[in-house]
């Protein structure tokens, strides 16, 4: 058994993917504007939860007892990033307003 | 095609999705848009896995999401915003034990060894290890749960140094050793949850936006180690993403600090204040909200420079309705906000944007100091290390060098303060004493409303 999704995949392959990655990240976050640093933390929070794609494969692999306690563990933990990271980062970037708009208090 | 190649397909779908979420976040006007992009992108990914054939059981898995979901739903309304650094931190952990979890049950199911399979989940579990029990400190010191002052102790660097060598060794083995070892994994597992804990008690509470800002890094690199673990390239991706986030941050709050990230990490800053002899000369000239009044009311141009005090004494609303008075009267008003203002970075700018504060008026620390010898009144507002002069004047001052909003360069500096008492950092603050300065002391939020007050009565 193994929970590998990209079979056809290899090593170099998934090298390619990684250092591209990287490079990605730096050229387009090093462009975000200190102002935003907060939500962009709490945006990559939520990204981070991207771990629970692994966790659901672990979960619902049914493998055994202790893996299903860790996938389901793992699962609720990547969920509260993903939903609240989202969730938080939209309450905080509804916040910002320019000039009169924001008006009321 | 198979499922497999249709659930990768959806993958490059939602990298896209991420990828331009993220650039969409380089302007306020999209951010909130890019935002809602990246979570569609993360909700294709979540939703084209559950075809994966391997899943067989659902249940844990509906119990999982419902029970995540709640909570992080009732997390994002509630949290304060002032309480933002905390609960970034306890995110950071959760990506940290999501990684660490998946690496081991990874593990558990790697019947054939596969050397790369197992370095990748060492890393996996090592880091993400670290980053959980790390940040678990870094939230206590933010909230206080634990004392914010650096935790050190004779040794330390010896222990720390033992317990890391330790987990390579035991890594080594689990490597090395061909037959699968779950009580190889779980020693390491402990070991690198004492190794987070270890890492983070010596840095000071001052020093937590680094340190929040390494480990939300640490949380991608886990999750992209767990990503080649499993050879899931949206994990991969998203997960260096993160990373590389994170890297920047950190590098920008180390420069906004003059430190290097090696000076934050083992420096122990702010464990014993060393004052430098001599001290700051000339004398503190002490005034009342009447007086102040006089001199804001008087000024063309007014500069508030916020700190964490502000935001503490909750006087967020208080600043943008004196803010309003000031531009009815004629006064030009802005904002200097300094990069490691509040406890995170950005987080300023966020708690002034809850208070209405237009986001236009916000003015980054270089381009200030580049007009602010112009500026007749400059409001400190809970703010001091970053205000510092002793910054570029006092060689001997441990936060000389470091980059800081000068004030003091002003016409007039009116400090809002409680006390005489040092700043977050331990060091005298000279421009208390400067020839320009006025301190109306007492509570930020009470002198506020005080003045506002005064422009009423007028």
């Amino acid at each position: 058994m193994d929970i590998a999704v990209c079979r056809s995949s290899c090593l170099i392959c998934m090298s390619m993917v990684l250092v591209l990655a990287i490079f990605l990240g730096f050229e387009i976050i090093s462009k975000v504007p200190a102002r935003l640093h907060t939500p962009l933390m709490s945006g990559s929070n939520a990204i981070s939860g991207i771990t629970l794609v692994g966790a659901v494969m672990v979960a619902g692999s049914a493998e055994s007892n202790l893996n299903v306690i860790l996938g389901t563990l793992a699962v609720i933990v990547a969920t509260i990033n993903v939903v609240g990271g989202y969730l938080v980062t939209d309450r905080m970037l509804g916040m910002f307003k320019r000039g009169k708009e924001g008006g009321g208090k | 095609m198979t499922v497999e190649h249709l659930v990768n397909l959806a993958y490059i779908i939602s990298a896209v999705l991420f990828v331009f979420g993220l650039k969409l976040l380089t302007s306020q006007s999209t951010a909130r848009k890019g935002n809602l992009m990246s979570a569609v992108g993360m909700f294709i990914a979540v939703v084209m896995t559950l075809l994966i054939r391997d899943i067989i059981d659902y249940k844990w898995l509906v119990v999982g999401v419902v029970v995540g979901g709640i909570i992080g739903a009732f997390a994002a309304r509630l949290v304060a915003m002032t309480q933002m650094p905390q609960m970034v931190a306890l995110f950071n952990g959760f990506g940290g034990m999501a990684s660490l979890l998946v690496g081991w049950a990874a593990y558990r199911v790697m019947y054939n060894f596969d050397l790369f399979t197992a370095t990748t989940i060492f890393i996996a579990v090592l880091v993400g290890g670290v980053t959980f029990s790390g940040s678990i400190v870094a939230w206590g010191k933010l909230a206080t749960v634990i004392s914010g002052r650096p935790i050190l102790f004779p040794g330390q660097t010896v222990l720390n140094s033992i317990l890391f060598i330790g987990t390579l060794v035991a890594g080594g083995i689990l490597l090395m050793d061909a037959p699968i070892s779950n009580i190889m994994l779980v020693t390491i597992i402990l070991l690198s949850l004492i190794l987070g804990v270890m890492a983070v008690v010596p840095i000071g509470g001052a020093d937590m936006p680094v340190v929040i800002s390494l480990l939300n890094s640490y949380s991608g690199i886990a999750g992209c180690a767990a990503g080649l673990a499993i050879q899931n390239n949206i994990l991969i991706v998203a997960g260096a993403l993160v990373g590389a986030s994170g890297i920047i941050l950190t590098n920008v709050m180390c420069k906004a600090m003059n430190r290097s990230l090696t000076n934050v990490l083992f420096g122990g800053f702010g464990a014993s204040t060393v004052q430098e002899e001599g001290g700051p000369e000339g004398e503190v000239k002490p005034i009342v909200a009447e007086d102040a009044y006089f001199i804001l009311e008087a000024a063309d141009s007014v500069v508030f420079v916020p700190g964490y005090g502000m935001a503490v004494a909750q006087a967020q609303h208080a600043v943008h309705e004196l803010e309003r008075i000031l531009e009815e009267n004629g006064s030009d008003v802005k904002y200097a906000i300094h990069p490691v203002a509040g406890r995170m970075p950005g987080h300023m700018n966020v708690l002034l944007a809850e208070a209405n504060v237009s986001y236009d008026k916000l003015v980054e620390m270089d381009d200030i100091n580049k007009i602010i010898e112009g500026v007749d009144v400059c409001v400190v507002i809970g703010a001091n290390d970053v205000v510092n002069p002793a910054a570029r004047e006092t060689k001997g001052s441990p936060i000389y060098g470091m980059p800081v909003i000068n004030v003091d360069k002003s016409k007039t500096v009116i400090v809002l303060k409680r006390s005489m008492a040092a700043g977050f950092a331990g060091i005298e603050n000279n421009l208390f004493y400067k020839e320009n300065t006025r301190m109306l002391f007492g509570d930020a939020k009470s002198s506020l409303e005080a003045l506002v007050a005064e422009f009423k009565k007028k």
